[in-house]
C-alpha cells in the first residue's frame, strides 16, 4: 500500500475557462520526498493547494491512503503546510505558534511545552520561544514555520516554496536542513519549487511541470540525464541542441545526421526510426575540447569566439558548422584564446536525443 | 554667507515653509480656543473693580479684622471706581457669596465718597466680622472654579469646599451622562455592523471591494444635514417605513421612529459608521491571506480559526475605531437636535443653549472645556493603542 500513499487521478483544476491543471496522474510513495518543479503558473502550486485543501478539485480524485479527499475540509486532512511568506500568526509568540496544531487537537497542556520545546530544538531555536515572529529574521521565521508544520507528526507535509524569500547561502543551507529532517524523520514531503538547483538537490523524485500536465516524473540524475522532451532538456540545467535525422538505430545508440553531413553516436529516447527528425540534447560539462581529434568519440571541429571567467569553470563559445556550441570546461584544462581552432568531442553516451 | 546658509539648513526651510499654515493655525484656532476656554475659568468682576483691595487682601490670614492697609486700600477703590454698573456688580456678587452685602456695599460707598479716610467700623459695624472680608478674599482672585463645578452639577458651599448641587436646579451632570451613554451605544453599533463589514470588505478584490468601501465612503462625502434630513424624512410618521410597514399590515399605528433615542442612535450609527469600518479594514488588509489558511491546516476549524487569529489581528482597528466614533459622538450637535425629542439633547446642545440663548459663555466655555479634556484624553489613549508595538515585517 506504501507504494501508492497519494493518488492523483485524472485530477483537472479549471478556473472559469482556464484549465490550469489537465488530467493529471501522479503516485507518491510513504516516506518519499517529491519536487514539482516547473515555471510559473504551470499549475505546481494549484496541485499543492488542492493537496492542502485551499482549493477545490473540478475534476478527478485525490486519495490518501485509500481514502478519496476530495470533499475532506483542510482541517481534517492532517498535513503539514509550509508558506512562501511564513504565514506565522504575529500576535503569538515562537512557541504559541508551534503549539497552535496541538492545541488545535486538543493535547494535554505537559505534552505540548515538551513537544513545542523539542520542535524548536530540532530547527535549533529553542532559546528563542518567547520571541514574537517579527522579531526574527527571515531564516528564522521559516524554521518557525517548519516546526509548526512537523510538531504535530502530519501524515504528509507540503511546502510552497519555502525558501524562495531567503539569501542564497541561508537557502542552500535550509535545504540540507530540509533533507536531513526527511531522513531522520521519514516524512513524506511534496515540495513546490520554480529552482532547479533545489529540486535536484532534495528530491527523491522530480515532477517537472509545464501547462497543466507533468512532463517528466523521474529521479533527479534521470530527469537530468535523460530528459523525455525538449522542454524538460531545456528546463532543467543548461543544454547544447542540435537538430538532425536518425540515420541507424543499433540498441541503445543512434546514429544522428547532421546537415552539415556530421554523424554523431549517441543514446537517446526508444522509439526512434531511421529517416525520423531527432534533436540532440549535449550538456555543456559533457564536452571536452581538443586541439586534435582523438579516436572513438565524436568529432566536431570549430573556432572559439568567446571565454567567459566563472570562477570554479569556463565557459567557451564555440561557433560550428552545427551551431553556436556551448562548453563548460575545468579550470584545470587548457585554455583557448578566441579565434582557435579546436575539436568538440563527446562520448556516445554522454548524448541524448529526443524528439524536437 | 551665514544668512544663506541657515536658509539652506532644512528645518528652517521647512519652518518657512509652514509658516503660513501656523500663523493661519495661531490665528484662527489656538488664540480663539484660549480665548474662550479662559472664559470658563475667569471671573475678573470683583479684581477689576477693586485691585488694590484684591491684591492687598491675598494674604491675609483670616484671623479678627484685617489690617488697616487693606481697609485702606478698599476706601481708595471705592474713591477711585468711576464705573456705577461695575460696582453693582460687585455687590452682586459678593452678595451672593454673603447676603447683607447688599445693603452695606450701598451705604459704605456713599459714606466713603463723603469722607475718604473714615472707619469702615464706624461706618457699619458688619465690617468688624471677618465673614465680610473672607466674602472679599473669596472672589479677589481673578480665576474661579465655579463655571467648571456647576457644568458638573456642584458648587463651593459656604465653608468653601465642593458640594453637589440642590437636585432640581441644574441637569448638566444628566445631560453628560446621557451624552457618553449614547455615544457608547452608538459605537456598540457600529462595531457590530462595521466589523463584519470591514472583514467581509478585506476578503474580497476587485470590483465587489471598490463597491463595499464606496457603499461606506458615500456618507462621508454627503453633507451632514442632508442626510440627517434624509433620515427625517425614512423616518417620521408617514414616511417611507411606516408607509410601507401598514401598507403590508403589519403595523395599524405609525412606529415612533424618530424624535426619540433610536432615531438619534441610527442616524448616528450611519454617519459615523466609515470611522469604525475604515480602521478595521487598514488593520486587516496588512494581515496575509493566508493566515487562515495555515490555521486551517494546522487543524482549526474555521470557527476557531476566527477567534484564534483574525479576530485578534483585527483588535488593533477596533480599539481606533471605536475611540474614533467614540469621541466623535460626543460632540453631536445637529443630529440628536433634529432627530432627538427632549430627552435625547446631547451636551453640545447645551453649550448650543448657554452661548446663543442666554449668552452665559462662561458656562458655554466651562462645558466646552470639559467636552475637550475628554476628548484629549481618549485622544491619548488612541495614540498610545494604535502605535504598532512591533513592526511586521
Amino acid at each position: 500500500m506504501s507504494e501508492n500513499f497519494i493518488r492523483f487521478q485524472k485530477v483537472t483544476k479549471d478556473y472559469g475557462t482556464v484549465r490550469v491543471v489537465e488530467d493529471l496522474d501522479l503516485d507518491i510513495a510513504r516516506g518519499e520526498f517529491v519536487s514539482l518543479l516547473g515555471p510559473s503558473g504551470s499549475g505546481k502550486t494549484t496541485l499543492l493547494m488542492m493537496l492542502a485543501g485551499f482549493e477545490s478539485v473540478s475534476g478527478g480524485a485525490i486519495v490518501l491512503d485509500g481514502q478519496k479527499i476530495n470533499d475532506l475540509p483542510t482541517h481534517k486532512r492532517d498535513m503539514g503546510v509550509v508558506f512562501q511568506n511564513y504565514a506565522l500568526f504575529p500576535h503569538m509568540t515562537v512557541a504559541k505558534n508551534v503549539a497552535f496544531p496541538l492545541e488545535m487537537r486538543g493535547t494535554a497542556k505537559a505534552e505540548v511545552a515538551s513537544r513545542v520545546q523539542k520542535a524548536l530544538d530540532m530547527v535549533q531555536l529553542g532559546h528563542l520561544s518567547d520571541r514574537l515572529p517579527g522579531q526574527l529574521s527571515g531564516g528564522q521565521q521559516q524554521r518557525v514555520a517548519l516546526a509548526r508544520a512537523l510538531v504535530f507528526e502530519p501524515r504528509v507535509v507540503l511546502m510552497d516554496e519555502p525558501l524562495g524569500a531567503l539569501d542564497k547561502q541561508l537557502r542552500e543551507q535550509m535545504q540540507l536542513d530540509i533533507r536531513d529532517l526527511h531522513h531522520r524523520l521519514g516524512l513524506t514531503i511534496i515540495f513546490v519549487t520554480h529552482d532547479q538547483d533545489e529540486a535536484l538537490t532534495m528530491s527523491d523524485r522530480i515532477a517537472v511541470f509545464n501547462h497543466g500536465q507533468i512532463q517528466q516524473c523521474a529521479s533527479p540524475r534521470e530527469v537530468y540525464d535523460h530528459p523525455s522532451n525538449r522542454f524538460v532538456a531545456e528546463f532543467i540545467g543548461e543544454t547544447n541542441l542540435l537538430e538532425g535525422t536518425v540515420s541507424a538505430v543499433s540498441g541503445e545508440t543512434l546514429s544522428l545526421t547532421l546537415p552539415g553531413g556530421t554523424v554523431f553516436q549517441s543514446h537517446g529516447l526508444a522509439g526512434f526510426r531511421p529517416g525520423d527528425k531527432g534533436l540532440l540534447s549535449l550538456r555543456p560539462e559533457r564536452i571536452d575540447i581538443y586541439a586534435t581529434a582523438p579516436e572513438g568519440v565524436n568529432c566536431l571541429t570549430g573556432e572559439v569566439t568567446d571565454t567567459v571567467y566563472q570562477g570554479d569553470h569556463l565557459r567557451i563559445v564555440i561557433e560550428t558548422a552545427a551551431g553556436r556550441i556551448i562548453a563548460r570546461i575545468n579550470r584545470k584544462a587548457a585554455e583557448w584564446a578566441n579565434g582557435a581552432k579546436v575539436t568538440l568531442g563527446f562520448r556516445a553516451q554522454d548524448g541524448w536525443v529526443i524528439a524536437p | 554667507m551665514t544668512a544663506s546658509s541657515r536658509f539652506r539648513s532644512p528645518g528652517v526651510r521647512a519652518l518657512i515653509l509652514i509658516a503660513p499654515l501656523l500663523v493661519f493655525l495661531g490665528l484662527f484656532f489656538v488664540w480663539p480656543l484660549v480665548t474662550v476656554i479662559s472664559q470658563a475659568v475667569s471671573d475678573p468682576a470683583v479684581s477689576r473693580v477693586l485691585p488694590q483691595t484684591a491684591a492687598a487682601i491675598d494674604d491675609w490670614d483670616g484671623e479678627g479684622v484685617p489690617a488697616p492697609e487693606i481697609q485702606a486700600a478698599f476706601r481708595a477703590d471705592i474713591v477711585a471706581n468711576t464705573d456705577e454698573q461695575a460696582m453693582g456688580d460687585v455687590t452682586r456678587r459678593l452678595n451672593s457669596s454673603k447676603s447683607g452685602f447688599r445693603s452695606l456695599m450701598g451705604k459704605t460707598v456713599s459714606a466713603v465718597r463723603e469722607t475718604p479716610d473714615i472707619d469702615l467700623a464706624e461706618v457699619d459695624k458688619r465690617w468688624a466680622d471677618p465673614v465680610f472680608w473672607k466674602a472679599i478674599q473669596d472672589n479677589a482672585s481673578p480665576y474661579t472654579d465655579a463655571f467648571l463645578l456647576a457644568s458638573l452639577d456642584m458648587e463651593r458651599d459656604s465653608s468653601g469646599s465642593v458640594a453637589a448641587m440642590k437636585e432640581g436646579t441644574s441637569a448638566n451632570f444628566t445631560i453628560l451622562m446621557r451624552t457618553l451613554w449614547t455615544s457608547a451605544l452608538v459605537t456598540l453599533c457600529c462595531l457590530v455592523i462595521g466589523l463584519p463589514y470591514a472583514m467581509i470588505a478585506a476578503s474580497v478584490s476587485g470590483w465587489k471591494r471598490a463597491v463595499l468601501l464606496g457603499a461606506v465612503l458615500l456618507p462621508l462625502w454627503t453633507s451632514l444635514l442632508v442626510r440627517t434630513a434624509a433620515w427625517m424624512i425614512i423616518l417620521q410618521d408617514n414616511g417611507i417605513i411606516n408607509q410601507s410597514l401598514m401598507g403590508i399590515g403589519v403595523i395599524s399605528e405609525p412606529l415612533v421612529l424618530i424624535y426619540n433615542r433610536f432615531g438619534v442612535v441610527l442616524a448616528m450609527t450611519h454617519v459615523l459608521l466609515p470611522f469604525m469600518v475604515l480602521p478595521i479594514y487598514s488593520v486587516l488588509i496588512t494581515v496575509p491571506g493566508n493566515l487562515m489558511s495555515a490555521a486551517a491546516s494546522l487543524g482549526a476549524h474555521p470557527v476557531r480559526a476566527f477567534l484564534r487569529v483574525l479576530l485578534p489581528l483585527s483588535l488593533r482597528g477596533v480599539i481606533s475605531g471605536a475611540l474614533l466614533v467614540f469621541m466623535a459622538s460626543i460632540g453631536y450637535y445637529i443630529t440628536p437636535a433634529l432627530l432627538g425629542g427632549a430627552a435625547d439633547q446631547m451636551i453640545s446642545s447645551v453649550i448650543a443653549d448657554y452661548s446663543i440663548k442666554s449668552a452665559n459663555w462662561s458656562m458655554a466655555a466651562a462645558i466646552g472645556l470639559i467636552l475637550l479634556v475628554l476628548t484629549l484624553a481618549l485622544y491619548a489613549v488612541y495614540n498610545r493603542l494604535s502605535r504598532d508595538p512591533v513592526q511586521a515585517r
